[in-house]
């Protein structure tokens, strides 16, 4: 036990250290790879080697007879695998609906069409290597030129919006037509692959009728949701456990083909599957942000005020699956203009099925609205922060409701004031410092700030701790933390006294670890959860033997920094709540709370968003053509920051991403044979630590009660969004090259 | 991954007759010698190399760096990178070559990598790492889907109808300026090889690397006395600040007297099929002011004969922007 002193604290709001650091660094926690059961055997897939066609042959022979192959799985011996179908909240959902080797046909390149099961991973592998395939091939379709198929107006997405005209409000194309100012631009963002350190890794186990599967996935709870129809289980049956994930950036939300196929292969052997997919594998079957072709429309008065915004975009897609990346998210609230227009299409191609990407919708599309927003601020001449400022909206024009917490304009004037904005001279290449040419540029950002269903128990324990129960997921923004600051919070347990218990669909239901909601949306259930077990305590308190609250009624008594006490006598006197449990004889009490997502509100009284922006300032050699990203300012108004010290963590995370996203990831396709042909990290060029420059982090910390009592929205997400823009306008400022598809790359600069 | 033999030959005697029974020279042979493995483990477990035998030169005595007699560095065939950088000498007297390695890889790989196999380093396109796909060194008269394809970051020099892969290391880059010499040890005896003459341009057979004949065994590197005077720099530009390859870069080994080039070696990275060497570059600044138009004439003289392909063509440009500042930043500081 700990001899550290129980000092009452309230450690919402301070720098808390990771609770779970300690067993990260000494390599205590285990990841989803790192369990091993007893008879365990490993799966390799075998992949298709074109991207469009017919399997028209399988030959396993030779790999069959392999040293320690135990079976090669395919569409005839691998048993059946049901489709599962999309339910209410998050418990059907997966990108990619089609069942491992349902049918012969071919839609992207990599889909898997075998699985070697070996007693080794080198065994499998070897195997896998030694199936040959024959396939009648088609020239596959992976055309980087986005023209919308022909598709109704209302269409079936996995979860985001339907309507393909998104919002509208006025006569956007008439008031383009006259507005004295106009804009017209097409912007691009590539395909950009997901790539966490930890691979996508499952191990399925089958007792009897009981499926249980280790998985690094981002959502346990809709995990089994989706295995538990696809292998025709009661859910009861299906348990799902996520201790740990070394990332996900949304890549991990949903299951991908790889888990079932490895559920598949565990039941036809009897043996416990593990199956890690491998770095290629990620550029392949376990979806990508799509790439994207937007185009912009502004009009403007000469003094610029917005009269007409116009948002058409169009995402690719894969040959099955409704995905759609939801650009317009932010495009209809975050500027005030009375004529507006957002609508999206969708454009197939041989490529796995897109998902979530940190951000997914709001982040491609801000990259958008923000550079039609700086490259007209030019065209007029008037400052970018100004102009965003000439055209802040007092409400959410889309919904017509007030914003519960909007500071934008102090997000700029914060923002402007630490990165020294008002020295900026707007002419191209007219900053110079030791030598460098200087860009300055910004942009702003926004994400939706909401609430899932949440569930969640907190037990007060006879030796003095607490444990906080809920099936989430830490997929390493320090999930666990929260949940322990929580408990300690209501309950005035040290941090280090608080058991956290996720990633275990045994445990309540938890929200998936997406949408920066996570937060916000365990506190009410963990402090509802809290109030209960309090209310127990104060009960066995009158009751236990020996306990100096005998005679008093629950009323009476108050309940603080783990003390029970006589309200008229105050919190000194009181007396521990665990040694009332010993008393009573009693273990634990036990609180359990519920609350709604605020999806559910039919009538919201307020548009929730968290808001922010990015100063950046690029360094430009032209002789050599060298551009790095130098300094970065951001400011962010995400609510309550509970943790600043994950926090900054987090928006630091998202800046340097953006740093990749500006200028150096991109996934291409080869039309030869439709494969994502960088698919290493090698190839796959992200940002290093060396390309992270010194980044200056500013939260507001505004309460934003209506979305919690602690007034805590997101920040996971939002870091992300306005990043590119700011850099290309940046790069504008010291180059003069606009470039309107990212990422920038040498050659963009070198004309 | 295939299954193979592991062989630890005891003396360089015994590794040259183990290895000449292989049925060609090293890249891709049934039998290779096997030093830091950064670039042999990678490509066998993509099954690119698939050797039936590996025979592990790592405790022969081939790790030395040392002075030679004529004043110039021997430096050991499985000398790490990193030891070689950090070497004194080689910080002192051969600058280039210290900075060309530390731009290379990460700590980690520089740890493990030997001289030798660095020599040996093979190249990063994508068509070659993946045996899925045609490539014609790998596979003779398959075809080269990178001329059609992904090729943004391939050679522009020294290449074929049949191949463009550039060749990825730093290291040779900076001893083809420093005008380095190979020794070798085979099943005939022992020869030293220029490293200009080393490396092979793919012409027809793009599979043949280097000059190595079945059982060649590289036992060390010899550089030259260091000039006196000189001036170095190594210079690679990259889309990002680190751990990348080069798309462009450039070694550079000058001396100037009196405002005047009196020497130069001009060596360039991420651009050549083989670590490419321009005399004529070097031609085209001697007897010249050192400035940067004069860099810059030079620039266009090493790239005269760049063919470039329907994604790299910007390599021409960023090559002569990286040797005329190679050499402002060489001369001047």
């Amino acid at each position: 036990m700990s001899t550290t002193p129980e000092v009452p604290m309230s450690p919402i709001g301070k720098d808390t250290p990771r609770v779970d650091g300690p067993l990260k660094v000494t390599g205590v926690a285990r990841y989803t790879s790192d369990y091993n059961f007893p008879g365990q055997l490993y799966a390799v897939p075998v992949e298709a080697t074109i991207a469009n066609g017919r399997l028209t042959k399988l030959d396993t022979a030779a790999a069959e007879k392999m040293p320690g192959v135990r079976a090669i799985f395919h569409r005839e011996n691998i048993g059946k695998i049901f489709r599962s179908t999309l339910g209410p909240g998050f418990a059907g959902i997966t990108d990619e609906r089609r069942p491992p080797f349902e049918d012969d046909v071919i839609r992207y390149y990599g889909q898997y069409i075998a699985l070697a099961v070996a007693d080794t991973f080198e065994a499998a592998k070897a195997a896998a290597d030694a199936v040959r395939a024959s396939y009648q091939k088609e020239k596959p379709n992976v055309d980087t030129e986005l023209k919308a198929d022909d598709e109704p107006q209302v269409v079936a997405t996995t979860f985001a919006q339907a309507n393909r005209l998104q919002s509208k409000r006025g006569d956007a194309e008439g008031a383009f037509a006259t507005a004295p100012v106009k804009l017209d631009q097409t912007y691009v963002t590539p395909t950009t692959t997901h790539n966490p350190i930890e691979l996508h890794a499952t191990t399925a186990i089958w007792d009897g009728g009981n499926l249980t599967i280790y998985d690094s996935t981002q959502g346990v709870v809709n995990f089994r949701g989706v295995l538990a129809q696809m292998f025709g289980l009661p859910k009861e049956n299906v348990r799902i456990i996520s201790r740990f994930l070394g990332s996900g950036f949304g890549g991990k939300l949903f299951p991908w083909t790889h888990c079932s196929l490895s559920a598949a292969a565990a039941r036809q052997l009897n043996k416990p599957v593990k199956l890690v997919i491998s770095r290629k594998m990620m550029f392949q079957t376990v979806g990508h942000r799509p790439r994207t072709q937007q185009r912009m429309r502004l009009g403007a008065t000469p003094d610029g005020k917005l009269v007409s915004l116009q948002h058409d975009y169009v995402n690719h897609q894969g040959m099955l699956d409704g995905y759609h990346e939801d650009c317009g998210e932010a495009t209809a609230f975050h500027y005030s203009v009375p004529n507006l227009r957002v609508a999206f299409g969708r454009a197939k191609r041989n490529v796995g099925s897109p998902t979530s990407m940190r951000g997914p919708g709001a982040v491609p599309g801000l990259y958008a609205t923000e550079s039609a927003m700086n490259e007209f601020a030019a065209q007029l001449k008037i400052d970018p922060v100004k102009f965003r400022i000439i055209n802040e909206p007092k409400i959410d024009e889309s919904l017509g409701l007030p914003f519960s917490s909007r500071h934008l304009l102090e997000c700029f004037e914060v923002g402007g004031e630490k990165f020294g904005w008002s020295k900026r001279t707007p002419e191209v290449g007219s900053m110079k410092r030791d030598g460098l040419t200087l860009g300055w540029g910004m942009a702003s950002c926004a994400w939706i700030a909401a609430r899932f269903d949440v569930e969640a128990n907190l037990q007060l324990r006879d030796d003095g701790t607490a444990r906080v129960a809920c099936a989430t997921q830490d997929i390493g923004t320090g999930t666990y933390t929260i949940l322990a600051q929580l408990a300690s919070q209501k309950t005035g347990v040290p941090l280090n006294r608080v058991e956290v218990a996720l990633g275990d669909t045994t445990l309540p239901d938890g929200p998936i670890s997406g949408g920066s909601m996570v937060t916000a949306s365990l506190i009410p259930a963990v402090f509802s959860a809290a109030d209960s077990a309090i209310a127990s305590l104060l009960s066995v308190a009158t009751s236990a033997p020996g306990s100096p609250f005998n005679n008093r009624t629950p009323d009476q008594l108050g309940f603080e920094n783990g003390r029970v006490f006589l309200k008229t006598e105050g919190p000194t006197k009181g007396v521990p709540f665990g040694d009332l449990l010993q008393r009573a004889n009693l273990r634990l009490v036990t609180g359990v709370g519920k609350s709604e997502s605020s999806f559910a509100n039919p009538t919201p009284k307020f548009s929730t968003h968290s808001f922010g922006c990015h100063f950046v300032e690029v360094t430009w050699q032209p002789e050599i053509a060298r551009l790095r990203v130098s300094r970065v300012v951001t400011v962010i108004d995400a609510g309550r920051i509970l943790n600043p010290l994950a926090g900054r963590n987090q928006i630091e995370g998202a800046v340097v991403m953006g740093i990749g996203m500006g200028l150096f990831e991109h996934t291409t396709y080869d039309p030869q044979n439709g494969a994502p042909i960088n698919s290493s990290l090698a190839d796959y060029v992200m940002a290093v630590h060396a390309d992270a420059p010194k980044i200056d982090v500013h939260f507001l910390d505004y309460p934003d009660k209506e979305i919690n009592e602690l007034g805590a929205r997101g920040i996971g997400e939002i870091g992300l969004a306005g990043m590119a823009a700011a850099i290309t306008d940046a790069v504008y400022h010291a180059t003069g090259v606009r470039v309107r598809e990212i990422p920038v790359k040498i050659e963009d600069l070198l004309t | 991954m295939h299954t193979f033999e592991f062989v630890r030959p005891a003396d360089t005697v015994k590794a040259v007759a183990a290895a000449g029974q292989a049925k060609t020279a090293q890249q891709g042979a049934d039998i290779r010698f096997l030093a830091g493995g950064t670039t042999l483990i990678d490509l066998m477990k993509l099954n690119v190399e698939t050797p039936s035998q590996l025979l592990d030169i790592n405790r022969l005595p081939l790790d030395k760096i040392e002075a030679t007699a004529d004043g110039g560095l021997k430096i050991g065939a499985t000398a790490r990178n990193s030891d070689l950088a950090h070497h004194p000498t080689v910080q002192r007297d051969y600058a280039v070559l210290s900075q060309a390695i530390l731009a290379g890889a990460s700590v980690q790989l520089r740890n493990m990598a030997t001289t030798a196999g660095n020599l040996l380093q093979r190249t990063r396109c994508v068509y070659f790492r993946d045996t899925a796909m045609p490539c014609n060194k790998r596979e003779p008269g398959s075809g080269c889907p990178a001329i059609t394809g992904a090729n943004r970051t391939l050679a522009i020099l020294g290449t074929s109808e049949h191949c463009i892969a550039t060749n990825p290391s730093d290291m040779c880059v900076a001893m083809a300026a420093l005008e380095a010499t190979i020794h070798i040890v085979g099943p005939k005896g022992t020869r030293a090889v220029p490293i200009a003459d080393f490396h092979l341009l793919p012409g027809n057979t793009p599979q043949r690397e280097t000059v190595l004949e079945p059982g060649d065994l590289i036992t060390h590197v010899t550089l030259p006395p260091p000039v006196a005077g000189s001036k170095q720099l190594y210079l690679k530009l990259r889309d990002r600040a680190s751990y990348e390859f080069a798309l462009a870069s450039a070694a550079v080994v000058v001396t100037v007297a009196g405002g005047k080039i009196t020497r130069a070696r001009v060596a360039m990275g991420g651009v050549g099929t083989k670590p490419w060497r321009s005399t004529e570059a070097e031609a085209a600044l001697v007897g010249q002011a050192a400035n940067t138009a004069n860099y810059r004439k030079a620039a266009e003289v090493a790239l005269r004969d760049a063919k470039p392909q329907s994604q790299n063509k910007y390599k021409i440009e960023l090559a002569k922007r990286c040797l005329t500042h190679a050499f402002t930043t060489a001369v001047t500081g």
